[in-house]
């Protein structure tokens, strides 16, 4: 039983001594920030620093708006961060180490699965706006009958 | 430290224990290896398909999920209906039931599309879905079993142990109920749909549990040097032929009822006589295996003797190859029989509509499934190692309750 | 309004009592109907989906082209689906020839997810993954999605299917993977847009015309008057399901 306690204790050690390590392990490591590649456009949706540490809550709020209640907006779109921050050189977010998806998340340490499922690359071509799709639908039913609606 | 530890043995094999370590360790392993694999290359590695959905994994996590319901079955005959030779073996009971349904769910984890999401699962419930209901149950099952164990442990909680045996009791009733109607509740399947499966898996689980009890407590006594005594023998072995019998009579009103309604006609045709290896099994590893052979070996007269404890042992192993016969035809024979969407019609397409289906599970279905088995055998070994759930007789106090009765 | 597939606690009795007076209520819903059709479609993104709104389909099995694949051909590329058609690969759509067994009286016609009212799947689902939207295409959440399959078990119409292995190169909009379970989604980034689902596109482009898409709440659309015009029935209408999808010359 001795023995047992001794090694609890040991554990119990080492568990505090990491958890005490944690935050300043990369200060330790000394590695270097990730170098990110410019995305286009002028600025993004957001300020840098607000980015950094909210993208994730954005897109998860976003991913729910739009899965759920079919809501569609583009600011905080995931489709839309992979449009402007896809590699020149990959075409990609997370092709390489050097993508800005993977560059920072590598860097960090977490696990992404996002692109278990999403593409880390734009489409071929970027697909039009809601709302200026009208020259796309005009001759299914469903225009046919908003037009309806609108002329009378 | 190793030799303080074996508590339940006259003298400690620790060599054996060792070596039934790695054995179930190996077998661990192989779970492990096949689980990681899936996970890295998706079930395209599985005999599973888009019809067969649920395969082999799925027979035996069901299984052993019914089984361990089951085997609480004897600790609450002791604390619900206050039978002595039950009471005594109540902590063996329920440490069965808590290995058992520690092994059929970690099947049914490693088998999932997701597995990194058990936390979805965990935190995400949909009221209105019966398998949500069974985590619930599944959970809770830990817990209460888990608290009745202490109470029957620790003297100074000897208090507890009727109420939370009492509530254990009907806890596991509503386990073994959602566990038969996540089948029951199909709508869609010819071979599902029935209320009946409900209380079908709670008699079949009294079956399993029981039987697998049966065999570990013999294993025990045996290698303890000891043989259980001949009363308490007739008495679990009786219980155990009820079980089966009552288990017999499910199956037959299940299929009886099926065969009154035409719609259905088809589908029982298929597993009563043309299903190919559904047909063999049923009749052969369900009927025949888990239900009359064992029941004649219950009940054949012979001496009281050495070879009456083996033929109960037999029987209760033959009731563990019969349920997983049983749970094969329920899992996979439902699924391998075509959805009917056109009745009245002969129907063709590129998704195997209209089709009996085949099913092949691969290697790592199997690996995946022994390592239920395997999971619930080392905890139970290491259990009965470190604890002492050693059923303890007072035979004296038996001798003056059976005068008395 | 048009309560020929009312959202909740929509009754078969309710549908036939409605299809009695249906010519007396056409009118009355005409102005309100097509109001909300307008709704429905200039919606601005920020707009989620409408609970005024049911999306739904009609399917003419005696125009459905015997051996013609367009409708699966044109699922496949929108939503970036291989094609192979072995027993691990996806389909959301397929063609089912069906055969009446005692006139020998034989159809083609596509199956797919039929966005029930009260979705089996979505019931069984133990996460909520499997869910309906507020106009009634039923979707799976990936996200919440564990990979247990049990909607699998509960679908009547054997319309998921499982990605077994490994997928890239998804289309942006189409987003599906590993592990997870997909079935039809009525082309939603489509509809969302304005737009048909691909396959009633396709349909429509080979001149058979099989297939129209609507909002089945609106009483003046396209799918709306062909309901009202001819009988439909809904596949497995034992078990009550009140489908979205419904067939015509079954």
């Amino acid at each position: 039983m001795a023995r047992l306690a001794k090694w609890l204790r040991l554990a119990a050690l080492i568990g505090g001594a990491a958890f005490v390590a944690v935050p300043s392990i990369p200060a330790v490591a000394g590695v270097d920030l990730p170098k990110l590649e410019k995305g286009k456009g002028e600025k993004c949706v957001e300020e840098t620093q607000f980015m950094r540490r909210n993208h994730m809550d954005l897109l998860k709020h976003h991913r729910d708006e739009t899965m759920r209640k079919g809501i569609r907006t583009t600011k905080h779109s995931l489709k839309k961060c992979v449009e402007c921050h896809a590699s020149e050189t990959t075409g990609s977010v997370a092709a390489s180490k050097e993508d800005f998806c993977a560059a920072c998340h590598s860097y960090a340490a977490v696990k992404l699965d996002c692109w278990d499922c999403h593409a880390t690359k734009p489409g071929k071509n970027p697909l039009p706006q809601m709302g200026q799709g009208g020259q796309v639908g005009q001759t299914s039913p469903l225009m046919a009958s908003t037009q309806n609606g609108g002329s009378k | 430290m190793a030799q303080q530890l074996c508590i339940n043995q006259g003298e400690c094999h620790t060599g054996k224990f060792i070596a039934l370590l790695s054995l179930g360790g190996l077998v661990t392993l192989g779970a492990l290896f096949a689980f990681f694999t899936l996970e890295h290359h998706g079930h395209i590695l599985t005999g599973m398909n888009n019809q067969i959905v649920w395969g082999l994994p799925h027979v035996f996590a069901v299984f052993l999920i019914v089984a361990a319901s089951g085997a609480l079955n004897v600790a609450s005959i002791g604390s619900v209906f206050g039978k002595q030779v039950y009471k005594s073996r109540a902590p063996l009971s329920g440490m069965l039931a808590l290995a058992l349904l520690s092994g059929g769910l970690a099947v049914l984890v490693l088998d999932l599309g997701r597995p990194d999401r058990l936390i979805v699962a965990m935190t995400h419930y949909n009221f209105k879905s019966i398998f949500a209901w069974n985590m619930i149950f599944y959970n809770g099952f830990f817990a209460i079993v888990g608290l009745y164990l202490i109470t029957l442990m620790d003297h100074n909680l000897k208090a507890w142990t009727k109420p939370i045996g009492f509530l254990a009791f009907f806890w596991r009733l509503s386990l073994t109920t959602a566990t038969g109607s996540i089948f029951g509740f199909l709508v869609a399947r010819a071979g599902y749909n029935s209320a009946l499966f409900a209380p079908m898996f709670v008699i079949m689980s009294f079956a399993y549990g029981l039987a697998i009890f049966l065999v570990v407590q013999t294993t025990m006594y045996s290698w303890n040097g000891l043989t259980l005594d001949l009363a308490i023998r007739r008495r679990m072995k009786r219980l155990l032929a009820v079980f089966v019998g009552a288990s017999l009579y499910f199956t037959i009103v299940f299929h009886l009822t099926n065969m009154y309604f035409a719609k259905q006609w088809e589908f029982e045709r298929f597993i009563l006589v043309d299903g190919g290896i559904y047909t063999t099994l049923f009749w052969v590893g369900q009927v025949f295996i888990g239900g009359i052979a064992p029941l004649g070996l219950l009940f054949v007269k012979r001496a009281p003797g050495e070879h009456a404890i083996s033929f109960t042992v037999l029987a209760a192993l033959l009731v563990v190859v019969g349920g997983i016969c049983q749970m094969y035809v329920t899992i996979v024979g439902g699924q391998v029989f075509p959805l009917k969407m056109f009745p009245g019609h002969e129907v063709q397409s590129t998704f195997f509509d209209g089709v009996v289906n085949t099913y092949n599970p691969s290697i790592y279905e199997w690996l995946l499934a022994m390592g239920g088995i395997s999971i619930a055998f080392l905890l139970t070994a290491f259990a009965v190692r470190v604890f002492k759930f050693m059923p303890q007789d007072d035979f004296s106090a038996m001798q003056m309750r059976r005068s008395t009765d | 309004m048009s309560e020929q597939f009312k959202q909740e606690g929509g009754e078969n009795s309710d549908r036939r009592a409605f299809l009695k007076t249906g010519a007396l209520v056409t009118g009355a819903a005409l102005a309100p109907g097509v109001l909300l059709y307008g709704v429905a479609h200039s919606r601005a993104p920020e707009e989620g989906a409408s609970s005024k709104v049911r999306w739904g389909m009609l399917i003419d099995t005696t125009k459905c082209g015997d051996g013609c694949n367009d409708c699966v051909t044109a699922c496949n590329t929108e939503n970036g689906l291989s094609g192979k058609t072995g027993p691990q690969d996806s389909q959301w759509i397929r063609k089912v020839d069906i055969k009446d067994l005692r006139t020998g009286y034989v159809q083609s016609l596509p199956m797919m997810c039929q966005h029930c009212e009260n979705p089996p799947c979505v019931d069984v689902c133990p996460t909520g993954a499997s869910m309906k939207r507020a106009d009634g295409i039923v979707l799976v959440d990936r996200h919440t999605c564990i990979g247990c399959r049990y909607c699998m078990m509960a679908c009547p119409y054997k319309a998921r299917s499982f990605v077994h292995e490994p997928l890239t190169e998804q289309n942006p909009d189409v987003p599906r993977g590993k592990g997870c379970v997909e079935s039809c989604t009525f082309c939603v980034q489509r509809v969302d847009r304005g737009e048909q689902p691909a396959c009633v596109e396709a349909c429509e482009a080979n001149g058979h015309k099989a297939m129209i898409f609507g909002d089945t709440m609106d009483s003046e659309s396209e799918i709306s008057k062909a309901l009202k015009s001819a009988d439909s029935i809904e596949v497995r209408a034992d078990l009550a399901l009140n489908t979205g999808v419904r067939y015509q010359g079954i």
